[in-house]
């Protein structure tokens, strides 16, 4: 009922397309069909399986080299889930002098620091009294496509 | 047996667009700012800085443009894409609170909280989860009906004391009567401007006065709705949680103009886009309608020009849903109405008598189907997976004339792979 009144209202936008990708455990025949057609038991949800939080997740594009140490770059697209607590070592979306920007997150012995992943760049360590806003947890990074 | 009392939340979106222009720029968190209606005319939301600075609801942009120089307000084009999907998700998180729930507007809903203890607790919860999730700050207010859930939300919004919750159940009688004698009628759902003054003549001034009111007076000046209002502050829920929305009855598909517009051939243009959305939205709670009106209006601000504003209805000789058939009559219908040497500033499209597909009746003189449902299947299936207007009847959209302005549009940041934001 619920989702009922929702999708009729609005249009849901998150991705919710699914992609079903078959998973055919056979060599596919040709001339008669296959017997193991009945057994066809797994597919693959690509939704899913990269979205653990449809309502809180959301996609950015990578601007800058200040990842690349982890395999970051410029181009790339992160899924960031904001219903994830950041934590010591997590890679987040930050928010700092009013711009978002994506850091590795430090938080050990009273020390708040932002790390790059990148030498050239110098760690932010967060000032007495200065709070750290996080807009979100990065979960995974979808590379540039090969093709 | 005894059955709980009802207890209803109501959960609205605090200054809801300009929350939604802020989630991707927090660059803009203490900035007065404003977003203006479609082609960019009025005030439709404020940040608290904007109304502290004396900005209106629905006032003109062009009259607040001396503030906004002075103060440096920055003003947005809607960007409906953009809230319709921060939208859902606010909706689809606060489901998960209750089996039931009534989305109202794009930007509140009832959440039916009866039965559930320390309602307090899960109302900072809820506020918590939206605004962790999706960013959003909102406002909870509690009440046995929907007429006082609203009016605990008005509280919860305008009191900071209250940290954004109010739980109206939660006042002693003594309280309640001290609480409504403070809160003016008009912030009474439903009881609007109008009927505001004419409540006023009767001496109900403020939301105790209305509960208190004479009932066989009330009744007889303003009718069972006003009773109605009356019994629902009393404590008695006389309007129901509406879990499904009722399917449409009409459908209006209508806009002004971003410049006006002198040629048939734009005009016809326009329509076929307000065709197209209006069938779509037909097809899409599976029904049909059985006619059409079209609408032609000049501007009528502009005292110095000629005016006309015809407007034509015509029955479908078939009920029908098909983009194709309806666009046909609406071109005929706009061609029989049009004059030239006027200059048009909107124009619309309404279909009505509206019901399910499955209701047809035959007509004797005509052949038994219109319209092409696999072929407008493949459109409608088409259209929502490459985004609307992928697919389009050919004299649809082909002039920018009388298109939407829309010059200070932030990007579809949740929606097009394109207008991602950047990090």
């Amino acid at each position: 009922m619920k989702s009922a009144v929702v999708s009729q209202l609005l249009r849901v936008l998150v991705p919710d397309t699914r992609v079903w990708l078959q998973v055919c455990p056979w060599k596919v025949p040709a001339g008669f069909p296959s017997p193991a057609a009945d057994y066809v038991y797994k597919s693959i949800d690509l939704n899913e399986h990269l979205i653990r939080n449809k309502e809180a997740t959301f996609v950015f594009k990578v601007k800058g080299d200040s990842m690349t140490g982890v395999g970051i770059n410029e181009g790339d697209e992160l899924l960031v889930d904001r219903s994830i607590e950041a934590r010591h070592g997590h890679i987040v979306i930050a928010i700092l002098n009013g711009e978002l920007t994506v850091k590795r997150l430090h938080q050990r012995g009273g020390v708040v620091k932002l790390i790059a992943e990148n030498p050239r760049y110098p760690a932010i360590v967060l000032k007495d009294g200065q709070e750290l806003m996080v807009w979100g947890v990065v979960t995974r990074n979808l590379p540039k496509s090969f093709c | 047996m005894t059955t709980a009392v009802q207890q209803l939340a109501l959960v609205d979106c605090n200054n809801f667009y300009v929350s939604c222009e802020r989630l991707f720029r927090p660059d803009l968190a203490n900035v007065p700012m404003v977003v203006l209606s479609n082609n960019d005319g009025c005030v439709v939301s404020r940040s608290n800085e904007a109304k502290a600075l004396g900005i209106k609801m629905g006032q003109p942009w062009f009259e607040c443009k001396g503030l906004a120089e002075e103060h440096g307000i920055l003003a947005f084009s809607s960007n409906y894409e953009l809230y319709a999907d921060l939208s859902n998700r606010v909706m689809q998180t606060l489901s998960n609170f209750s089996p039931s729930q009534e989305v109202y507007s794009i930007d509140e809903c009832f959440v039916d909280l009866t039965g559930i203890p320390k309602l307090r607790e899960v109302s900072y919860a809820m506020r918590a989860r939206v605004g962790m999730w999706v960013g959003m700050p909102v406002c909870v207010g509690i009440g046995p009906t929907k007429t006082l859930a609203k009016l605990a939300n008005h509280v919860a919004k305008k009191h900071p004391r209250s940290k954004g919750v109010f739980n109206y159940s939660a006042l002693n009688p003594e309280q309640k009567a001290r609480l409504l004698a403070q809160l003016p009628v008009e912030e009474v759902w439903g009881v609007g401007r109008k009927l505001t003054k004419r409540l006023a003549l009767h001496g109900i001034q403020n939301v105790l006065d209305l509960r208190e009111a004479h009932v066989p007076t009330l009744r007889a000046e303003f009718g069972v709705v006003m009773e109605k209002v009356q019994r629902e502050l009393q404590e008695v829920a006389c309007i129901k949680l509406e879990e499904v929305q009722a399917d449409k009855q009409q459908i209006i598909s209508s806009r002004s103009f971003g410049s006006m517009v002198t040629e048939l051939p734009v005009l016809k243009d326009a329509l076929s886009t307000f065709v197209a959305n209006a069938c779509a939205k037909l097809r899409a709670q599976g029904s049909h309608a059985s006619v059409i009106q079209v609408f032609l209006q000049t501007n009528r601000f502009r005292k110095d020009l000629p005016q006309y504003m015809p407007s034509l209805a015509v029955p479908l000789p078939q009920p029908t849903n098909d983009t194709l058939e309806v666009n046909r009559w609406a071109d005929y219908l706009c061609e029989r109405m049009f004059r030239a040497s006027y200059q048009y500033k909107k124009a619309g499209i309404m279909l009505s008598e509206i019901s399910p597909v499955t209701h047809q009746q035959g007509d004797l003189l005509e052949p038994a189907s219109v319209g092409n449902t696999r072929l407008m299947q493949a459109l409608d299936s088409l259209n929502q997976r490459y985004g609307r207007g992928t697919v389009k009847v050919s004299t649809q959209g082909v002039y920018a004339q009388w298109q939407m302005r829309q010059e200070r549009k932030s990007p579809c940041y949740t929606t097009r792979w394109e207008e991602l934001p950047l990090v």
